[in-house]
């Protein structure tokens, strides 16, 4: 049986099934604890595991995170909140020097089983230092793994999977879509988990694929609906849900059953997620497509605040769909 | 020495307040009551769904910029971090600009693409505006170098607030600072909370924050923020120590915010008591201390208070109806002020692609 629950939700309940299957998960960063979580996703988890199993840390993300990973390297499972993933840069030097390479320095001898969560969007007028969308960023550093779940149950699932695997697992979600609901397994039911490395497809079609993850997902199912009512054209909708891994098998098998491809992505044009699975598309699977491959991306400059432009600026339905008519 | 114990001082007498007109003196009030209406009216505005983003009130904290900025000169500069409205109007930025920028508009002080985080007015020496805590550290740390390195007599004043002072880049700037002997004054603007963590659950510090400047050799005082006067007492020998002897100092004001962190802070009557919050706006309103002191001293009367308070009312919607009016941004504006070589057009801007849409 699925329940209901909001993406916020799901998450909140794959943080708890996981505390409470392994003693060694923590959950730190800034106002998780008392504060309930400055989005309100760890809301309750504090008054139920306390202080030593959920953090509250200062303002000092190149310093908790850091210890997050020293601890990690001991068996400590930590699960660290960036409040806006547009923080990684106080953190980089961690995120990336230490997390990503720390194994591959030590020949294998240390591991790295941390997760560092938070929502990475633009869309909420919040301008451009806490806009950045970093998942092609950190994907592009090998050592890293990174997700970005646009429905609930993806969210609960690749959480809980994050927290068992023995790398680093970045998981970039949405403040737009905490308030989602969403169909999600009931726990009654047995362990819920998704792997990370595998994409979904959200929508079955024959015309084009729409390749998409986080929320852009929801932006190109609402443009199938555009495409299909108004211009006949039956859109399919591949979810990556994981960036790095990244599952090449369902990309190639949707891209051989349409032969047309418009990758969605709200990263910036330059070196954007969209810009692999491209090269991947055309390195694989080149003499199935009958276009070329086009992208929505974001309009490539830092965020703009204005509340009258920002969505323009992002991927919109009605930008995927001005692009896909350029080939369909 | 605490805050507490110079309390009792009576720092209107200081020569450096002394000095003051009674003109001026009135001119810092009435600055004081501007910020605070026009806040109260982008509050309105806010929650009416006119203003995007987030929203971080400066209420209650008004003497801290107008006491430090009236200190300024020619070539002393600020900048602060993203609790950025009062140190805007203190500079003097109109309150048209920074309403039209909250209403992202093209007529806004950064045309729309900052915010409220964002304000920014190089012409007034105000550099911003900084949405990243403790960002803007090395930011007013550089601001100083500059100054001496073009051998201008003057002092950066760099606002942060006591959630920042546990940042790396923030004790990274204090050494360099004193090590490079660097003008800035640091000016710790502490309402007592980083966001919804009080500052006991926050922060590992002897006495105080501005004390871990001992660790680095460095200067520090302690300023209660509700008395206007002792601000500019204690930040004019900040000043001085930077301007004349290039030498930085760390001061804490001790202050505290009306509302929440922003006013999506839902949580801040929950972390706070009701009766931590009267007793402020009740025994330490910055505006109301200094009127009550401008009253005693014969400066002004509540007539003329009463004048002042419906001007800044009356100023404050004006710039409702500036923003209103004002024209939004276009799409093709979002590719504007990104490089500076492709806005001027120049012979760089024609080599190499600069911009990938498409």
């Amino acid at each position: 049986m699925s329940r209901i629950i909001s993406y916020r939700e799901a998450i909140r309940e794959g943080l708890d099934e996981e505390l409470e299957r392994d003693s060694k998960v923590v959950v730190m960063g800034e106002e998780v604890a008392q504060y309930n979580g400055a989005y309100k996703v760890t809301e309750g988890l504090w008054k139920k595991w306390g202080d030593k199993r959920i953090v509250d840390t200062p303002i000092s993300e190149a310093g908790f995170i850091g210890m997050g990973i020293g601890a990690s390297m001991l068996g400590v499972r930590p699960v660290m909140e960036l409040m806006f993933w547009s923080f990684h840069s106080v953190a980089f030097d961690q995120l990336v020097n230490n997390a990503a390479c720390v194994r591959y320095m030590s020949g294998g001898l240390c591991s790295c089983p941390i997760v560092v969560r938070g929502p990475a969007n633009g869309g909420t007028n919040v301008g451009a230092t806490h806009s950045h969308v970093p998942e092609g960023l950190f994907a592009a550093f090998p050592g890293l793994k990174v997700c970005a779940p646009a429905t609930p149950a993806d969210a609960k699932g690749l959480i809980k999977s994050a927290i068992r695997d023995n790398d680093p697992v970045y998981i970039m979600e949405n403040t737009l879509l905490y308030g989602n609901k969403g169909e999600v397994p009931d726990p009654a039911d047995g362990d819920f988990t998704i792997p990370l490395g595998k994409a979904e497809v959200k929508r079955e079609g024959s015309d084009l694929s729409l390749i998409a993850h986080g929320r852009s997902v929801l932006q190109a199912l609402a443009a199938a609906e555009i495409l299909k009512e108004e211009h006949g054209i039956d859109a399919e909708v591949l979810d990556l849900r994981s960036i790095r891994p990244l599952d090449q098998e369902a990309i190639l098998k949707t891209v051989k059953k349409t032969n047309r491809v418009v990758l969605v992505d709200e990263s910036k044009p330059f070196g954007g997620v969209s810009a692999m699975v491209s090269t991947l598309i055309q390195d694989h699977a080149f003499d199935y497509l009958d276009a070329p491959i086009k992208r929505v991306c974001s309009i490539d400059a830092p965020a703009i605040y204005s509340p009258h432009i920002e969505n323009e600026q992002l991927p919109n339905p009605k930008r995927i769909v001005e692009q896909v008519l350029t080939i369909a | 020495m605490t805050s507490a114990e110079t309390s009792s001082l009576d720092f209107a007498s200081s020569p450096i307040n002394q000095s003051l007109t009674p003109e001026r003196k009135i001119e810092l009030l009435t600055q004081m009551i501007r910020i605070r209406r026009f806040e109260q009216v982008g509050l309105k505005y806010y929650q009416s769904g006119k203003i995007g983003g987030f929203l971080h009130l400066y209420i209650g904290q008004e003497a801290i910029a107008v006491g430090t900025v009236s200190l300024g000169g020619e070539h002393d500069h600020y900048i602060t971090a993203y609790r950025d409205h009062g140190h805007a109007l203190a500079v003097g930025m109109s309150m048209n600009e920074c309403m039209a920028e909250m209403y992202g508009k093209q007529t806004g002080c950064s045309k729309g693409k900052g915010g409220s985080m964002h304000f920014f007015a190089p012409d007034k020496n105000f550099w911003g505006g900084h949405g990243i805590v403790a960002g803007q550290t090395p930011l007013g740390l550089g601001l100083a170098y500059g100054l001496k390195y073009l051998e201008h007599e003057g002092c950066a004043l760099c606002f942060l607030g006591d959630g920042a002072v546990n940042q790396g880049v923030y004790h990274e700037s204090l050494n360099l600072a004193q090590l490079f002997e660097i003008p800035v004054v640091y000016v710790i603007e502490n309402n007592g909370y980083s966001m919804g963590t009080s500052q006991q659950r926050s922060s590992s510090f002897e006495g105080c924050l501005a004390q871990r400047a001992e660790a680095y050799g460095m200067a520090w005082d302690v300023i209660d923020g509700s008395d206007l006067y002792e601000v500019r007492a204690k930040t004019h020998i900040a000043m001085e120590r930077a301007r004349k002897e290039h030498k930085p100092t760390v001061i804490e004001i001790d202050t505290y915010r009306y509302y929440g962190h922003s006013i999506a802070d839902a949580n801040h009557k929950k972390y706070r008591t009701p009766e931590e919050i009267e007793n402020y706006k009740q025994n330490h309103d910055p505006i109301n201390v200094f009127k009550r002191k401008l009253i005693d001293e014969g400066v002004v009367t509540e007539d003329q208070i009463k004048e002042i308070t419906k001007a800044a009312a009356d100023e404050a919607a004006e710039s409702v109806k500036f923003a209103e009016e004002s024209p939004a941004p276009t799409v093709a504006d979002i590719s504007t002020d990104v490089y500076w070589e492709t806005d001027n057009d120049t012979d760089a801007s024609k080599i190499g692609r600069h911009f990938f849409n498409d």
